[in-house]
């Protein structure tokens, strides 16, 4: 198992082994929060790598990943624990009349482990990264929970009694800020504002994910999307839509941006009809003079 | 600084200039709590930094928690650390003032300012009013029709001074109600469609594995949240200000009723009030509100203020099928082609867009300006809000789910 790096600069190094160019700022975060152990909450638009960032720690220290999407209406059975009741029942029938003790029937063999429970286990892995996805997607009686169970490392089960981790998993929260989450779970986190990169960070990025794409093309896809980010648009095309749509690019075989090109795989860059209908036309010419302008003067 | 020293007392000389630090953060307004401090300050014994970028971020990553906040953190860390005795003599000097501040103002005058800042500008006070007024109620008097009755159906725009505060009383007593909607958390219930399995079983238990009976529940039901967007445009300046009376108690009643209120104000721009509209004092309430937005009584400019709520604060308000309450006399001085677009876009990613228009008090009211005719198609029900009589029914209205006047001016479009 991949020992912890030891240094701020040893943590950005081993997320770029694994092809996660990020800033500073977020590698000071991350080795902060496998130095001291505690949860990482990133909060930022869609697709600027937050949960990309839990993938790749866990690739990158060998660690098993648990992940739990957050839904609305998400509730403890799905995320800490369940009893197989159809198990249960048919045990329960087949002890016949003598009955069956309790211990026998509410024992491991009938839990059923959801996320936050398998985190809790131990892994030969070392502590796993447990990344709940989403936060933003649940209610507050959900997070009220996570906070009882982020600060200690426990879960009670009422009939097993307390389960508590050997090890604190890591813990990393994402938010798409479609509501504030509390501030309470947020002042236990280290936060971070995933923000969309500058454009020499975000060609990194492109040329890391995407190498298949040439340099003049990845340059003129970060220009561009740049400077759709300027234009005034409903919603902003995140990272991933610039690697989707450089991969597109290379699988048409454009060597190069044109405005035809762009209105053919305008899909993969922006993803509602009004924001694809205001670049139809001469908008999707001039936004790439822009692009071209500003790549000349770099 | 390395990382052979990182191991700090707690009462070093950077321990104490964090704590200082923190305490200058928070005076600019950036809520930071004894165990964030406490966290700040181990984060930065394990980071071990050797660059002051590194420090910065460490302190950012334990100090702050929203993304509003980073920006204050930003100024506050290079000024600080840059001259922290700079920082300290402002501080001393500041403390008389801060102190006052925080003494215990004489309630009487603060409420009179407020009153002030609430009625300033506001259409000629008031003295010829008080003459009408009182010659109306004198009238009324002979139809023995008492003052009281007569001030809840008032145009709001009538009122002179003292009915304004009485009808301001009567409005702090309402409450918005509300239609609960299903949440997909389940709850026992005894006519409930799904079998309780876990109850099921523990019944069995008590029986040796003989099911006699099995327990149900049902999904449960909680509150949306609400959304309120006021024009405060000259033309609406009488009703703005007493609406804000409204949602003020509406935002206060968030525990019984509404799951979160958000309050937006716009005229020229858009302003995000909600925070102002938390304190409980509503004379205190209101003057902030009335410091941070700076168009009252401006222009209107509606489909540019949605537009500008549509893409920053739509995805952040509106996720959780929230309630969208939209109080505006329509009067669009811009395109109404962009109106229609962006109060499209608001109607498909709300549950229920409730338009309140004070223009409604005249009898002929019908749907002439373009304003108007843009915003009608986009909401679901269209309710006059100009006295305190159609703010009650406006209650009624709501309570039983009906559009309005919404068909009825539809047809005359």
């Amino acid at each position: 198992m991949p020992s912890l790096p030891q240094s701020i600069d040893a943590t950005q190094a081993m997320l770029s082994d694994e092809n996660y160019i990020c800033d500073r700022s977020l590698a000071t975060l991350v080795y902060l929060a496998l130095t001291l152990k505690r949860p990482v909450f990133l909060e930022g638009e869609a697709g600027v790598g937050k949960t990309e960032l839990a993938k790749t720690l866990a690739k990158a220290l060998g660690r098993d990943l648990i992940r739990l999407q957050c839904y609305e209406g998400l509730d403890a059975a799905s995320a800490v624990y369940e009893w197989n009741f159809a198990a249960q029942m048919i045990a329960l029938r087949a002890a016949g009349e003598g009955g069956l003790a309790e211990e026998a029937l509410f024992s491991d063999k009938y839990l059923i482990r959801r996320p936050l429970l398998e985190a809790m286990q131990p892994h030969e892995n070392g502590p796993p990264i447990l990344l709940i996805d989403e936060i933003d997607r649940t209610d507050e009686p959900f997070e009220a929970f996570l906070l009882e169970a982020l600060s200690d490392y426990q879960v009670t089960i009422p009939e097993l009694g307390t389960i508590k981790a050997p090890e604190p998993p890591i813990v990393i929260l994402t938010s798409n800020r479609t509501r504030e989450v509390h501030d309470a779970l947020k002042r236990r986190c280290l936060y971070h504002w995933v923000d969309y990169p500058s454009f020499e960070r975000e060609f990194e990025i492109l040329q890391a994910r995407a190498p298949e794409a040439s340099e003049t093309l990845s340059r003129e896809v970060v220009a561009f999307v740049q400077s759709l980010r300027e234009a005034d648009l409903f919603k902003n095309p995140g990272v991933a839509e610039t690697i989707d749509w450089a991969k597109c690019l290379v699988a048409l075989d454009a060597v190069a941006l044109s405005p035809e090109v762009i209105a053919d795989t305008l899909g993969a860059v922006l993803k509602y009809q009004d924001d694809i209908a205001k670049l139809a036309g001469s908008e999707a010419t001039r936004i790439l003079d822009t692009a071209r302008a500003r790549l000349s003067t770099q | 600084m390395n990382r052979a020293n990182g191991n700090l007392p707690p009462q070093g000389r950077l321990s104490r200039n964090i704590i200082y630090f923190v305490r200058t953060l928070r005076r600019a307004g950036v809520p930071v709590g004894p165990a964030q401090t406490l966290g700040a300050i181990r984060a930065v014994e394990a980071a071990g930094f050797s660059e002051r970028r590194d420090f910065f971020f460490t302190l950012r990553a334990c100090l702050v928690s929203r993304a509003e906040h980073l920006d204050v953190f930003e100024r506050v860390f290079s000024m600080f650390w840059r001259d922290p005795e700079f920082i300290e003599t402002m501080i001393q000097t500041m403390l008389p003032m801060i102190q006052t501040q925080n003494a215990p103002k004489a309630p009487k005058t603060a409420e009179q300012r407020a009153a002030e800042a609430m009625l300033e500008g506001a259409p000629p006070p008031a003295q010829p009013d008080v003459e009408d007024a009182r010659e109306e109620v004198e009238l009324d008097a002979e139809f023995s029709l008492s003052a009281n009755e007569k001030l809840q159906s008032m145009d709001f725009e009538q009122m002179s001074n003292a009915e304004m505060a009485e009808a301001k009383q009567a409005i702090a007593q309402m409450r918005l109600p509300i239609k609960p909607i299903r949440s997909r958390r389940l709850t026992p219930s005894h006519s409930g469609s799904r079998i309780d399995a876990r109850a099921t079983l523990r019944g069995a238990m008590r029986t040796g594995g003989e099911v006699l009976k099995l327990p149900r529940k049902t999904q449960g039901h909680r509150n949306p949240d609400l959304v309120a967007l006021c024009d405060i445009s000259g033309s609406m300046s009488t009703y703005s200000r007493l609406f804000m009376h409204f949602l003020h108690s509406v935002s206060l009643a968030k525990g019984q009723g509404w799951a979160q209120v958000h309050s937006f104000t716009f005229g020229t721009r858009l302003t995000n009030i909600t925070r102002s509209l938390s304190q409980r004092d509503p004379d205190a309430a209101l003057k902030t509100v009335g410091q941070l937005a700076k168009d009252w009584d401006g222009g209107t400019r509606i489909g540019e203020s949605l537009a500008d709520f549509n893409k920053n604060w739509s995805r952040r308000v509106l996720s959780r099928g929230a309630v969208v309450l939209l109080v505006t006399d329509g009067l669009e001085r811009q395109d109404p082609e962009e109106l229609s677009r962006e109060a499209r876009r608001l109607r498909l990613s709300s549950r229920q867009v409730i338009w309140l228009n004070p223009l409604m008090r005249w009898d002929g009211f019908s749907p002439q300006a373009a304003g108007i005719r843009a915003l009608l198609p986009h909401v679901d029900s269209f309710h006059s809000c100009h006295s305190l009589n159609a703010l009650r029914d406006l209650t009624e209205a709501l309570s039983t789910g009906g559009s309005g006047e919404k068909q009825r001016l539809m047809a005359m479009l």
